[in-house]
């Protein structure tokens, strides 16, 4: 398995760090525990598509959201997880010192 | 004595007439009286005769129109709770329904291991349970399920992570398992190859063995079950898969499969790493439970290399040596959610590099074979074993990669559960509200992660 990192480009599973299901939303502050509780442990888990995040952990350390196929491991789309809009050629380091 | 001898005795003891009684109340004694359909005598004349004298080991069954429970996933965990549902509790009206062929899951991909090593009070119960299942299972089933007590090293590569497994050890012990801490002097005894030289970047401070651990023989189990089931008037239909569920109002009251509709007053699910799939045909679309991708590894077959099953404790990987002379051996997960059952190159080499760390001497060895299988990780490691979640339904699932060492105990105690409408003491703590009432039983502390379960 690669993955299209949109920083450097094709790249190598190991290079990667699994995050899980990426398709989870926060519920409301005010949400009821049992929402909670659902969102902590509970997962669709689907046999095909699935949206997850991943780290380049070995990399460029960008968070990605991805989409694959957990049937046959192929992915179909890798983004940053925020998309900041200059992403090319900007210096990885100076973002993280704002 | 030298320690091989003694695992030698240990080996063969569940061939001796006198196992102690079971919990169940059936007793090896009974077991052996009631099944005479594997002898030495039956050995021979089949010999002279040219073996036409067997009978098959389970009937090739047509689905009846009703059961009184039907039980999807004809894995080791679905074939036990078939056999000890008719053993049991007298239930024989029962079909186990696979999608596949008998064995064609997890209970055929695993690497064999039994132990019962556990911390938490919960674990050690219900897995010295099974353990005591498996020590008279070969003679309750009339089968030989090669259950060979051969011991697990775990391995520990720091004085604080030795003092965890003593700890371990301990609990072991007080909840009348049997533990032992081995220092590298007797280390080196008990599994020569061993690199104890001091200078790696994990060296061996010492262990945590379980005697009473050891392997079988995977198939065997399955195979095993399977014809107790049989022989109890069990219907076990193969290539049977379950497409959806039969509703009665919120009531599930059966199946639809690829061979009809079968109905039946109790619905048991023991499907594993398909669990969200199969239970998705229900209606239910979110689990505790995440389908991951384990593999295992076999190498080309060897002389007698390594007696125990060793565990290396500075990443993760467990090795024994099967009958025919292969290594057998495994590591973590690959990590990400999967219902293919093949892996990735990065577990590979992690897991050789780790293999040679503790076994240079195994550098040429050439791998055999390679597989998957699917996990049904739960988000806290520990498995469901619980009515529900719909009425009519029950539910086994969770295993993630220990499921193996469980199937005694998972199909006794899921048997139980479905004959009585409760569940035994022993699977009580594993039911599937403990993730909303804050009840986990996570002997890893890892949260819900299941890839580091
Ligand atoms: C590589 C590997 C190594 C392992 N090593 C160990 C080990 O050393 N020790 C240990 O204790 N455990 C180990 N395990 C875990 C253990 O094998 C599993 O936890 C256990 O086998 C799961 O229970 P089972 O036998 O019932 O599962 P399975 O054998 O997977 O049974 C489930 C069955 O359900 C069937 N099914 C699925 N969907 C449907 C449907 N819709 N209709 C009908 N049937 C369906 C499947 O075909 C399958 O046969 C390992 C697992 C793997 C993959
Ligand atoms: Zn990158």
């Amino acid at each position: 398995m690669r993955i299209n990192c949109p920083h450097c480009g094709l790249r190598d599973l190991a290079e990667f760090t699994y995050q899980g299901d990426a398709s989870r939303a926060l519920p409301e502050l005010s949400a009821q525990t049992g929402s909670w509780n659902a969102h902590v442990y509970d997962r669709e888990n689907p046999a095909g598509l699935h949206r997850e995040h991943w780290q380049h952990s070995g990399g460029c350390r960008a968070h990605l959201r991805i989409e694959r196929d957990t049937l046959s491991h192929a992915v179909s789309e890798a983004v940053m997880v925020r998309p900041s809009p200059p992403v090319k050629n900007q210096p990885i380091r100076s973002r993280g010192r704002k | 004595m030298k320690p091989g001898n003694k695992r030698q005795t240990r080996r063969n003891s569940h061939f001796t007439p006198f196992v102690p009684a079971l919990l169940s109340g059936t007793t090896g004694i009974r077991a052996a009286r009631e099944m005479k359909e594997y002898s030495a005598l039956k050995v021979l004349t089949n010999t002279l005769t040219g073996n036409r004298g067997w009978k098959p080991a389970w009937r090739k069954a047509e689905p009846k129109p009703s059961y009184d429970v039907i039980i999807i996933g004809g894995g080791g965990h679905g074939l036990a709770t078939a056999y000890y549902l008719a053993a049991n509790h007298g239930i024989t009206n029962v079909a186990v329904l696979e999608k596949g062929y008998l064995g064609s899951g997890n209970i055929g991909r695993n690497t064999t291991i039994v132990r019962s090593n556990y911390l938490l009070p919960q674990n050690i119960r219900f897995y010295e349970y099974s353990m005591k299942l498996w020590e008279s299972l070969s003679h309750e089933l009339n089968y030989n399920v090669m259950f060979s007590q051969r011991g697990i090293l775990n391995l520990a590569h720091s004085p604080a992570q030795l003092d965890d497994y003593i700890r371990r050890g301990n609990a072991m012990r007080l909840s009348g398992a049997d533990g032992k801490v081995l220092y590298p002097d007797e280390i080196a005894r008990f599994v020569p190859g061993l690199d104890l030289g001091g200078s790696q970047r994990f060296p061996v401070v010492g262990g945590l063995l379980q005697p009473r651990a050891g392997t079988a023989r995977h198939d065997a189990v399955a195979w095993g079950y399977a014809r107790g089931a049989d022989r109890h008037g069990v219907d076990i239909i193969e290539n049977c898969e379950v497409t959806g569920f039969l509703r009665d109002g919120g009531r599930v009251t059966g199946v639809q499969t690829s061979r009809g509709e079968i109905r039946a007053a109790k619905t048991a699910v023991a499907v594993a790493g398909s669990t969200s799939r199969v239970l998705k045909l229900a209606g239910i679309d979110r689990l505790p439970i995440e389908s991951h991708v384990l593999q295992a590894f076999v190498s080309e077959s060897i002389k007698p290399f390594v007696d125990t099953v060793v565990t290396f404790g500075g990443g993760h990987l467990y090795m024994s040596q099967s009958d025919k002379g292969g290594l057998v051996f495994g590591s973590d997960l690959d990590g990400y959610n999967s219902y293919a059952q093949r892996g990735n190159l990065p577990v590979i080499h992690d897991l050789m590099s780790e293999l040679l760390a503790l076994f240079p001497g195994l550098d040429r060895i050439r791998l055999l074979r390679s597989w998957g299988g699917v996990m049904d990780m739960s988000m806290d490691g520990s498995p469901i074993i619980t009515i529900g979640p719909l009425d009519g339904m029950y539910l086994n699932c969770g295993w993630c990669y220990g499921g193996f060492k469980a199937t005694p105990a998972s199909g006794w105690c899921f048997a139980w559960t479905i004959a009585k409408d409760e569940p035994h003491a022993i699977n009580a703590p594993f039911g599937l509200d403990r993730f909303y009432r804050g009840m986990l039983i996570d002997e890893k502390g890892q949260g819900p992660t299941p890839r580091l379960h």
